[in-house]
């Protein structure tokens, strides 16, 4: 491989790749990102390959496979450059016809195309399918142009053009300044301006700095640091490279979770490549600038997404959270000056360098600028990733982007920020989305989990849940953290047991508000806000449990039954066949009855029973009919 | 090092730059509740009893006394409301572990904390972490060490070190405020032999 020497070098190289690229030459792209993997993205590539030999068409067409699209709801997805013809739900039987009609003839695959599920109309092209419409893809976009694992596609969307600005046209504290001017907020949570954090860190005394990726995301449901590193692992390599030169530091490192092989593969290849180009090593492009990277894998833990905590791991110690002061700013790995940012934050500084502070911050809200990638998922049509600009609405997102909620059932709330985020009802869903909004209304930006809730989801039980994923994941070195969570987790485990107390509330208010005043970490500061944002705007629902032993969403097991309504039944057997347990005791022309001892509330019966008899009822906080008596069920 | 003027209490404290709130404080007498604190260590901040309230750039917040560093015109307060009520409940959450630590009742009586607020899970060890951190930072032997995490945490002795180290060393049991680390160590001496007795010069007394 050559070694790119200069910036005049770059660009002659650039030039070529492009040269040799025919803008109208036919291009399959397939998305390979982990969700479209999990739904046999590998086999459609294998079909792919083999239907271009097979058809005779290889010196016609161009078949790459990408990083994520983002519509992972529909996948695997392929799409037809140069007209972006867009194929969803892509199966290895559908090739030979994509190829034989779209390819040969340029004709449309119609029942590959997208269909709107309210109107029935179809989409041909990306840019009117309303998921893809109204977003803003200025950090994901380049994910569906290029394979992660090629330079020359990295090159050929304008890769390194950043890079090679800031250290032949910007000093360091020019591209301080410029990340400062754009005020760009960290997209890994707190949301703390990135400018200010770079201006610390040059500043602080020391030969030896470090800069370091934050890819340990944990959220449960999150996933949009992953696809960004697997799908494009070299525009965060030249962010961090950017944000290197402009504090001072020649080493950094990728501090990727255990749980994401495809990431750290891509950016094992990336780093191997740009080693061999130059672009990363002794005088890179010339310009005197050294900077080398490593990269680390997580083991595991949640609670290594805190800054100081990873940097302890990093470091190879257990990853227990540091009081700051000293920020690791000052004080950071091996106690010498050290920035850390997400890996989104990350992706953003090439964009910033290339366009200038001030069209990046002329996108977005006053306080929060650009754009932010939310994983939308849950009781949501399209699950998927989305960037928008700040400032648009929760509702927008939702219902323009996400296409509402599936199967006709009513919208609850949406939890926004991972587990230590909060939840937003329905008459907040016109908040704008930027950093300070979501705190006023008790939720949070974090990292950019979304998950949707429709009638059905108890939210005393959803705060549960995260109590207890946070309880587990805590470090448990502090007493409020650690302490406090076990108690209201086991309150809530109580109340969503049926063995709620008068009192109860208060108590999770007290143990909330030490929890959050006296933690150590983030993590334990903003444990409660999932207690906290449910208490806010679903206090009813706890009081039903607490008081009338009733689930208004008929979702914890504890607290319902099923019943078969004997006037209702049919006797058909359906519900018998699917009840594991058999706790159904049917037979011909008997009204079927529930034994509920034997019950395990699994809902089988409630989703056999034919619609057409709508026998099987779930009830809650009332007490069950009495059973029918023996002689009376015989029926017919 | 340069001076740095602050008020604990309403009282105009004179304090060296680097120095903690807690050492600040009391360095003019006031006292403020630890567990987790020792001389010897490093500051942890892990039982946060220390608790105080503090005024900074126009924010009051509750911080750790023992790991906050002193800074201009800060304002400190050591007993308010809220200090106190946080006391109280973190008192009440160790109690649930330890309800018989005499050192914990003593300040449970001091900010009202109930010992029977909790359901009891009688681990009898509030993970201050003081003999862990002995062992490491003054002994450097290593052999306790925290194991899990989350509500899962607990101290265990390292039985390959420990055989070796604690027989004559010991140092950490006046540490431990609840007792818990003398369960713990007697727990694993129980399951190890004592080391090899040097050989009698003699040569002993053989097939008896």
């Amino acid at each position: 491989m050559p070694r790119i020497n200069s910036c005049a070098e770059l660009e002659v190289l650039r030039k070529d790749i492009l040269s040799q690229r025919d803008p109208d030459k036919p291009c399959i792209t397939l998305c390979s990102g982990s969700a479209c993997h999990a739904t046999g993205s590998g086999k459609v590539a294998a079909a792919i390959e083999q239907e271009i030999t097979t058809q005779g068409v290889a010196s016609e067409v161009t078949f790459r496979r990408t990083g994520c699209h983002g519509f992972c709801e529909q996948g695997p997805i392929v799409v037809i450059y140069p007209e972006g013809t867009c194929y969803l739900k892509v199966k290895p039987e559908d090739i030979a016809e994509i190829i034989t009609q779209t390819i040969k003839e340029q004709k449309i695959v119609e029942r590959l195309l997208y269909v709107d599920p309210n109107t029935g109309e179809k989409a041909t092209v990306e840019a009117d399918i309303p998921f893809y419409k109204n977003q803003e893809r200025l950090v994901l976009g380049p994910n569906r142009k290029i394979d992660p694992k090629s330079l020359d596609d990295f090159l050929a969307v304008g890769g390194y053009q950043a890079l090679s600005k800031a250290l032949f046209e910007m000093t360091p504290e020019q591209v301080v300044g410029e990340v400062k001017n754009a005020k760009l907020r960290g997209r890994g949570g707190a949301g703390f301006p990135s400018g200010l954090k770079w201006e610390f860190a040059r500043n602080a005394p020391g030969d030896k700095k470090y800069v370091v990726v934050n890819c340990d995301e944990g959220d449960p449901g999150a996933y949009m640091d992953r696809s960004l590193m697997e799908g494009n692992p070299y525009s965060v390599i030249e962010g961090l490279m950017i944000g290197a030169y402009a504090i001072g530091a020649n080493e950094g490192y990728f501090y990727v979770r255990q749980e994401y092989p495809l990431a750290v593969q891509n950016l094992e290849i990336a780093i191997k490549k740009a080693e061999e180009h130059g672009l990363l090593g002794q005088n890179i492009l010339g310009s005197g600038f050294d900077f080398t990277v490593k990269v680390h894998r997580g083991a595991g833990a949640f609670i290594c997404g805190e800054e100081t905590a990873l940097l302890k791991s990093l470091e190879g110690m257990p990853g227990e959270p540091n009081s700051r002061p000293p920020f690791p700013a000052i004080k950071g790995l091996w106690g010498k000056p050290t920035n850390i940012n997400n890996v989104e934050t990350w992706s953003n500084i090439p964009l910033i360098i290339n366009q200038g502070a001030e069209a990046f911050s002329a996108i977005g809200t006053e306080g929060s600028k650009g754009t932010k990638i939310f994983s939308l998922v849950g009781k949501v049509n399209n699950t998927g990733l989305v960037e928008v600009a700040m400032g648009v609405t929760l509702r927008d997102i939702i219902y323009k982007i996400g296409g509402g909620v599936p199967g006709g059932k009513k919208f609850k709330a949406v939890q926004t920020g991972g587990p230590s985020g909060g939840c937003i009802p329905e008459d907040h869903l016109d908040i704008k989305v930027d950093f300070d909004e979501l705190t006023q209304a008790g939720a949070m930006m974090g990292s950019g989990g979304m998950i949707v809730m429709d009638e059905d989801t108890c939210l005393v039980d959803l705060a549960r849940y995260f109590l207890g994923f946070l309880s587990d994941e805590s470090c448990g070195k502090c007493n409020p953290c650690r302490e406090g969570i076990r108690q209201m987790l086991k309150i809530l485990t109580d109340i969503t047991n049926g063995l709620g107390k008068e009192g109860d509330i208060e108590l999770l208010l007290e143990l909330a508000e030490t929890t959050k005043g006296t933690s150590l970490c983030a993590l334990g500061k903003t444990a409660p806000n999932p207690v906290l944002s449910t208490l806010n705007h679903f206090k009813a629902e706890y009081e039903a449990h607490i008081k009338e032993q009733r689930c208004p969403a008929l979702s914890c097991k504890k607290l319902i039954a099923f019943h078969i309504d004997p006037d209702k039944c049919k006797a058909c057997g359906a519900c018998v066949k699917k009840c594991a347990p058999q706790a159904i005791e049917g037979g011909k022309k008997r009204i079927h009855v529930i034994d509920q001892e034997k019950c395990t509330k699994c809902g089988s019966c409630l989703a056999a029973c034919p619609k057409a008899f709508g026998a099987v009822r779930k009830i809650s906080g009332e007490p069950l009919p009495s059973p029918i008596p023996e002689e009376s069920r015989s029926i017919g | 090092m340069s001076q740095i003027i602050l008020q604990i209490d309403g009282k105009e404290v004179a304090a060296e730059e680097g120095m903690t709130i807690l050492e600040a404080a009391r360095s003019v007498g006031i006292e403020i509740p630890t567990l987790c604190d020792h001389k010897k260590l490093a500051p942890y901040g892990a039982c946060r009893i220390c608790t105080v309230e503090a005024d900074a750039q126009g924010r009051t917040n509750l911080v750790a006394a023992c790991l906050q560093p002193v800074e201009k015109d800060l304002v400190v307060r050591t007993r308010t409301e809220r200090v106190d009520k946080a006391r109280k409940v973190l008192l009440e959450q160790m109690l649930a572990h330890a309800p018989d630590s005499e050192q914990l009742q003593e300040l449970g009586q001091v900010y009202g904390a109930n010992r029977d607020r909790f359901a009891k899970d009688p681990s009898f060890c509030i993970l201050c972490g003081l003999c862990v951190r002995y062992c490491d930072e003054v002994k450097q032997k290593n052999a306790v060490a925290f194991i899990e995490r989350g509500a899962k945490r607990e101290i265990v002795f390292i039985p390959e070190i420990a055989v070796r180290e604690c027989w004559d060393c010991k140092e950490c049991f006046p540490l431990c405020p609840t007792s818990a680390l003398q369960a713990a160590y007697y727990l694993t001496e129980a399951l190890m032999s004592p080391p090899e007795p040097a050989a009698p010069s003699c040569g002993g007394c053989k097939g008896s």
